[in-house]
């Protein structure tokens, strides 16, 4: 038997869906294939992530943070001042003008933390797409504004009641409809995960973020960064920092999960760090599941990270040791979230905090001539309705 | 001979139509699906699926889901299923077909699962989120142990795609009759001939459909152009509205009489006809 091997990363990724998405899959990878090399599409995504999105993103030296930790120099890659306040826009944007190219007429989300969701109701209002986002109810409840923007921006909210009513049920719940109306629609996954082409077709649209940090911090510093630091949950903003790195080996790239509770108390979405290899959402990764390949749920206080699986990119990353990863807990992401609040006056993501916590032990260990590179995935905006409840009665 | 290839094999003599109920494994309980199988094996049917409860199940509608989601909180687990159809294969010989998602597979290891599936006397698999693109090891790992894996082909299959699947599919093959999760509908959609036909020219093997099935005529209508019907989400159905109740007795004799009317409806259009 013929083993058909495109999209692997290693022994990680694949195409693992029912048939009646197969030949959507293979028309999408042909449309990607012969649009990103194209010069009008390229023109035109550029168009809008310079006019529309406002790339390039600063890359921002946080002198404060780096004082107060007294180590490595920390820079900032500011994703959150993107249109939409998140790196999730560039990949929306990408997908939509593909999808608009091969003439689909409605696009389809699924949506964690709601970043991704309002990205891609954005670049539907845009593009004049009909647009319908998938998210758990869970997050519904704890993102509720983001819901309301979705809405105000012309999409249709469906609420997923089913499983643990999370990221991983809403993307169960969008893989369902796509199977159902994929002659007329297309699915915009909001990160480096799910069935090929997706993990490098998402990876490639959010490389702008690491192609413009390595010019900027050559700029700059006039050398390369010693170290990237990012958070994973799918993946996807740690993969556009890391991936046009990816062949200097001098660059050393840390990838950061959501330990949640901790890792020993098993309430966490730390994958890589605590999982094992399965399929989930079409891809061979590493995800978090029972000894019968059951899923478990996972949990994070930060939405965008509360997924039990992650991009198959990474895994192989993992395995191969091109980059490490750590988890750090919801209760040190909240520190991190004070942290640069106070310090700089941004008030980062949760799921970006994660990467800050990190860096936050990083740095002190490392030589003042040392260079960190942190991607700041998002704003924090969203999330302080939900800090402001987990912090009751404590002193900030 | 594989049970699978015997059941068609005489269906195709006599020139008869497989009914083939799908039953969700430990729904609402493993003795309850004991049960079911034994009963519906006795009302007619000719092969019966059993399904592996599955905490994220992307092919299945709200029917199956809810029904996999109350199995797995009762504590169903691969092991038990697999005791299940041994104690089954003790006292009846009805072709058991497992449908499960690969990921189950995958972490029990592909050759320790085919393995334990063809001990305790499975016959066929289906693996509704594995392509044909990614089921060259399986398949030969299942095709040493006699075990038959049936490859589903959709509405959107390519003419390509169709000849491939019809190439490595073994047993029979699952035609899904709609461009959608498993569920019960009302009517069999339009396409429904034109597409079996479209499967017919490229392929010998016996061709069932399923998705959608939930009467004497929706099985009618698909078992004209095909070698069997299978019916899923309709059935559960019936046992989840008297599981509600508490009645199980009744929701067994619903479940079997039900099953009894699709095969005598079915039967009577195995011959030409004018429906």
């Amino acid at each position: 038997m013929e083993m058909n091997k495109a999209g692997y990363f290693g022994e990680f990724g694949g195409q693992y869906v029912p048939e009646t998405l197969m030949p959507a899959l293979q028309e999408l990878e042909e449309a990607y294939e012969k649009y990103k090399e194209e010069r009008g599409f390229k023109e035109e995504l550029d168009y809008y992530l310079k006019n529309y999105v406002g790339r390039p993103t600063p890359l921002y030296y946080a002198q404060k943070l780096t004082d107060h930790l007294g180590g490595a120099k920390i820079y900032l890659k500011r994703e959150d001042l993107n249109h939409t306040g998140a790196h999730k826009i560039n990949n929306s944007l990408g997908q939509a003008l593909l999808a608009k190219r091969m003439g689909k007429k409605r696009i389809i989300a699924e949506t964690g933390a709601g970043q991704h969701g309002v990205a891609t109701a954005t670049a539907a209002a845009l593009l004049d797409l009909e647009c319908e986002i998938f998210m758990g109810a869970e997050d519904v409840r704890r993102q509720s504004l983001n819901v309301f923007r979705m809405e105000l921006l012309g999409a249709k909210v469906v609420k997923v009641e089913s499983g643990t009513r999370t990221l991983k049920d809403a993307t169960n719940e969008a893989l369902r409809n796509w199977v159902t109306t994929v002659e007329n629609s297309h699915y915009i996954i909001g990160s480096v995960v799910g069935p090929h082409p997706y993990p490098t077709m998402v990876r490639n649209f959010q490389s702008v973020i690491g192609q413009e940090a390595k010019e900027q911090i050559t700029e700059i510093e006039g050398k390369l960064p010693d170290l990237l630091i990012a958070c994973v949950g799918g993946g996807s903003n740690a993969m556009g920092l890391f991936h046009p790195f990816k062949d200097l080996q001098e660059v050393k790239m840390l990838g950061v999960e959501a330990a949640g509770s901790g890792i020993d108390t098993g309430k966490h979405a730390a994958s890589l760090t605590a999982g094992s290899k399965g399929v989930l959402h079409g891809a061979l990764s590493y995800l978090l599941q029972d000894s019968d390949g059951q899923i478990l749920p996972a949990h994070s206080v930060s939405a965008g990270l509360d997924y039990p699986g992650v991009g198959p990119e990474h895994s192989c990353f993992k395995d191969t040791e091109r980059a490490q990863y750590q988890a750090v807990t919801d209760k040190e992401a909240l520190e991190a979230f004070k942290l640069l609040s106070r310090l700089e006056g941004i008030i980062p993501a949760l799921e970006s905090s994660h990467a800050l916590a990190a860096a936050c032990q990083v740095a002190p260990r490392l030589e003042k001539e040392r260079v960190i590179v942190v991607c700041l995935s998002g704003r924090g905006d969203k999330d302080v309705a939900e800090v402001s409840e987990l912090l009751r009665g404590e002193a900030i | 001979m594989n049970r699978i290839d015997a059941v068609f094999n005489d269906l195709r003599k006599s020139q008869g139509k497989a009914v083939i109920p799908y039953v969700t494994c430990g729904y609402p309980s493993l003795d309850f699906t004991k049960e079911l199988i034994s009963v519906l094996a006795e009302a007619g049917a000719d092969l019966i699926e059993i399904g592996v409860p599955y905490s994220d199940p992307v092919a299945d509608g709200p029917t199956i889901q809810k029904a996999s989601a109350r199995a797995l909180t009762a504590g169903i687990t691969l092991d038990k299923i697999f005791r299940l159809v041994e104690e089954i294969r003790g006292k009846c010989q009805v072709p058991l077909i497992m449908m499960t998602y690969y990921n189950p597979i995958y972490v029990t290891g592909v050759e320790n699962f085919i393995k334990k599936a063809a001990a305790a006397g499975v016959d066929g698999l289906i693996i509704p989120d594995l392509p044909v693109e990614e089921a060259g090891h399986l398949s030969e790992v299942a095709e040493r142990s006699g075990l038959r894996t049936i490859f589903l082909v959709a509405p959107t299959s390519t003419s390509e795609r169709i000849e491939k699947i019809a190439g490595i599919s073994r047993g029979f093959i699952y035609c899904v009759s709609v461009t959608g999760v498993t569920g019960a509908r009302k009517e069999v959609s339009e396409g429904l001939e034109d597409f079996l036909k479209r499967i017919r020219l490229r392929t010998e093997l016996p061709l069932a459909v399923g998705f959608g099935i939930s009467s004497p005529e929706t099985a009618c209508r698909a078992a004209e152009y095909a070698d069997g019907v299978i019916v899923g989400s309709a059935l559960i159905q019936k046992i989840e509205e008297n599981v509600a109740g508490e009645d199980y007795s009744k929701a067994l004799q619903e479940a079997a009489a039900f099953i009894k009317e699709l095969k005598g409806a079915v039967d009577s259009k195995s011959a030409p006809n004018d429906l």
